[in-house]
């Protein structure tokens, strides 16, 4: 009987014990996450940190965002200085790739979590012969077009579908004068090819097949789908707000949440930021790209644009690996969808959304075929870059300093200056 | 014994140790780093291991003066910071030296207009950046409201955003900022003046505009030279209020990139520009030269320049 009852006390302690030796943090773990979200602030401190400190209550979680535009600037600085965060929330293909290169970033492949994952969802964080995953795939974002969807049946406006749709629309919208047809500035630059370039020209050079065109070299940037995504572009000056020259990101947001632009062209991230900020005021809906013909395949561009790394310096390597594999989980995934509205989670797993916005952005996945942005794999390397040039040209030719052919040319040039392939 | 002994002063120890904190700090934190940054604008990152470098000589300057896409941005950075800096000499420097003449003359409220004039650059230049970027914004901005009062709303444009304004909007936002910096060194050297020299001056039948250009002036020329050599220091290492207020892209189209702002999206990194760090020590050198030859200029003339003592 005694013989049992010790049996059964050691299997009883073998069993506590071998879980825990195995994943056992280190004691007094403090984690800091680098990021750009500065939006996502409440919701990590309020939902998802607690919700993981209900299962891991012995480790720390900070989360300590960068504002978005300085974020790679910094992270690369304190990287190379040793003062960066223990978590890095990683941009997708070559920032993150040169991360890994320069040694930064740890080899995720052992990590258990990454069963997860399908290779196109860790594509934008894995090495060029595919060997390596560095970062936990999180998310990623659909780009579209947001509008005050009161105003809309207020007026009688449709959505829509085609490009001529879209343009009488504008003009429908310009005419009837209570508001501006497009919120949206070139100030900031960025606007422009996110929400402008990025957005449009997925449809007109048909997602992977124009930007698999252009990392082989069979399509040129100055080839008409891309020069068309210009000339579409330039035609969207006289719908934005006077002096579009100067209005800024923050202004362009203002101007939609407070009901005074009808269209805001943006992506799904946009979301969780706006419901705040209409607080109820009017709804909103989001429609998607417009085609040239009615019966056009469509092709969105679903960028996926976020994940997360384990920085090598890290003093706390194994809290590290439990909070990556934890975020690995369906438990995170559908926390996540839920609370940043928006963003899609990469995981295969079933989750719902409850937001109806982002059920109408989601719900192109299965009518669409989609792209990531064009200039984020491979023929996004070069100085200053593809994305950078993108920006600039596309500001340029709203506008109206550029023409359509000659932003697309620079483009070009720029490329074939340093990619083999483009060199013919 | 016959030999002359010499009679060695005792070495200086006590300069030694006087000069040894201040020296031994500078050296740290400046000498060392500059040294270090101009040695590392011969090198490139090793593509086999972005950790390392290699020397490869001036090839990073023949990159920054003749490639086909990097050399336009770099003179034109170079460019519009000679014009951000005639914009200062010709606007802040003259209106400085006429503030503190104003405020030579003395008067009750004089005291409250000295610190009136001499608070916005004791702001922080984000604040500036920030309000000043409100004050022109065409969807909130007071400027237009306060151009219709004057029926001149047509005057209105988005001037932080055209490629023609911009710069010379910033510019004048930097002046706006810096103008008390002068206006304090020109009325310190004004009120030094004795006296005495206006009043003989005076008695020999001089105005008071032939006071100012033939007495006044010649005395405080040392602090015109000055004033003019920190403005162009000052100028060429700019960055902060253009990044506030145009970005580290310094838009439109590079309308309003300086020196400043270049290097730090070359070294730093912009959005998906990798950072370069090698070329971004060869733009911080290029800047470190043209300050030293502004400043070798300015040595030259101050030895040849004539002071006064009163």
């Amino acid at each position: 009987m005694k013989k049992v009852y010790l049996l059964v006390v050691f299997v009883l302690l073998a069993l506590l014990v071998v879980p825990v030796a195995a994943q056992e943090a280190e004691p007094g773990a403090k984690l800091v996450i680098e990021s750009w979200r500065q939006d996502d602030i409440p919701i990590w401190n309020d939902v998802i940190i607690p919700a993981f400190n209900k299962v891991h209550p012995e480790i720390e979680v900070i989360f300590q965002p960068t504002k978005q535009e300085d974020y790679n600037g910094q992270l690369n600085t304190r990287l190379a200085g040793g003062t960066a965060g223990d978590l890095i929330t990683c941009r997708p293909f070559d920032p993150s790739l040169k991360l890994y290169e320069s040694g930064y970033l740890a080899n995720l492949n052992d990590l258990p979590g990454m069963q997860f994952f399908d290779s196109s969802a860790k594509v934008a964080w894995t090495t060029d012969d595919g060997s390596v995953t560095y970062c936990v795939p999180m998310a990623s974002v659909i780009h579209g077009f947001m509008y005050n969807k009161t105003a809309f049946e207020q007026k009688g406006w449709k959505v829509p579908v085609t490009k001529d749709e879209f343009w009488a629309l504008l003009d429908a919208i310009k005419a009837d004068g209570e508001y501006i047809p497009l919120a949206m500035g070139t100030h900031d630059l960025w606007e422009s090819a996110t929400m402008g370039w990025y957005n449009i020209g997925v449809q007109n050079y048909k997602g992977e097949e124009g930007r698999l065109a252009l990392i082989n070299g069979t399509a040129k940037f100055t080839d008409p789908p891309y020069v068309k995504t210009y000339e579409e572009l330039g035609k969207w000056a006289p719908y934005l707000p006077d002096g579009y020259q100067s209005v800024q990101y923050s202004d362009a947001q203002q101007l939609f949440t407070m009901g005074r632009a009808a269209i805001y062209p943006t992506g799904s991230w946009e979301i969780s930021v706006f419901e705040p900020m209409i607080n109820g005021a009017f709804e909103m809906g989001a429609f998607r790209v417009p085609k040239d013909n009615a019966d056009d395949p469509c092709y969105i561009s679903d960028h996926t644009d976020i994940g997360i790394g384990m920085n090598v310096a890290t003093k706390y390597p194994e809290a590290v690996k439990i909070f990556l594999n934890w975020v690995a989980t369906p438990e995170f995934a559908t926390l996540y969808a839920n609370n940043m509205v928006g963003f899609y989670p990469l995981a295969k797993i079933d989750y719902t959304i409850e937001n109806p916005v982002a059920q109408e952005f989601l719900s192109w996945r299965k009518d669409c075929q989609s792209s990531i942005r064009i200039s984020a794999s491979i023929i996004g390397r070069g100085e200053p870059g593809m994305d950078t040039d993108i920006w600039q040209t596309s500001a340029n030719v709203i506008n109206g300093t550029m023409t359509p052919m000659e932003a697309a040319q620079y483009v070009q040039d720029a490329l074939a200056k340093w990619y083999k392939p483009q060199q013919k | 014994m016959n030999a002359t002994r010499k009679i060695r002063k005792p070495f200086p120890w006590h300069l030694v140790v006087f000069i040894a904190p201040a020296l031994i700090i500078y050296v740290i934190v400046m000498v060392i780093p500059l040294l270090d940054s101009l040695t590392l604008s011969f090198f490139t990152e090793d593509p086999n291991n972005a950790r390392n470098t290699i020397f490869v000589g001036i090839q990073n300057y023949k990159y920054l003066f003749t490639d086909k896409y990097y050399a336009p941005i770099f003179w034109g950075a170079f460019k519009n910071n000679i014009v951000f800096f005639l914009i200062h000499m010709l606007v802040q420097n003259p209106i400085g030296l006429l503030l503190a003449s104003v405020l030579c003359k003395g008067g009750k409220i004089r005291n409250f207009f000295r610190t009136v004039l001499f608070i916005p650059t004791i702001l922080s230049f984000v604040l500036v950046g920030f309000v000043w970027k409100l004050i022109l914004s065409p969807v909130w901005g007071v400027s237009k409201t306060i151009l219709n009062i004057f029926g001149l709303g047509g005057l209105f444009r988005p001037w932080l955003g055209l490629e023609e304004t911009a710069l010379i909007t910033c510019s004048l936002i930097s002046v706006w900022q810096y103008i008390g910096t002068p206006m304090i060194l020109f009325y310190t050297a004004l009120i030094a003046i004795p006296d005495e020299l206006m009043e003989a001056a005076y008695v020999d039948g001089a105005n008071a505009w032939q006071i100012f250009w033939r007495v006044k002036f010649p005395l405080i020329l040392p602090t015109v030279g000055l004033v003019a050599m920190m403005t162009f220091v000052g100028n060429f290492n700019a960055f902060d209020l253009i990044y506030t207020m145009q970005g580290a892209l310094a838009g439109p189209n590079l309308s309003t990139d300086i020196m400043g702002t270049l290097f730090y999206r070359t070294f730093f990194g912009q959005q998906q520009q990798m950072p370069n760090q090698t070329l971004g020590a060869t733009i911080a050198a290029m800047q470190f030269i043209i300050i030293l030859i502004g400043v070798v200029i300015y040595m030259i003339w101050q030895k040849r320049t004539t002071t006064y003592e009163y």
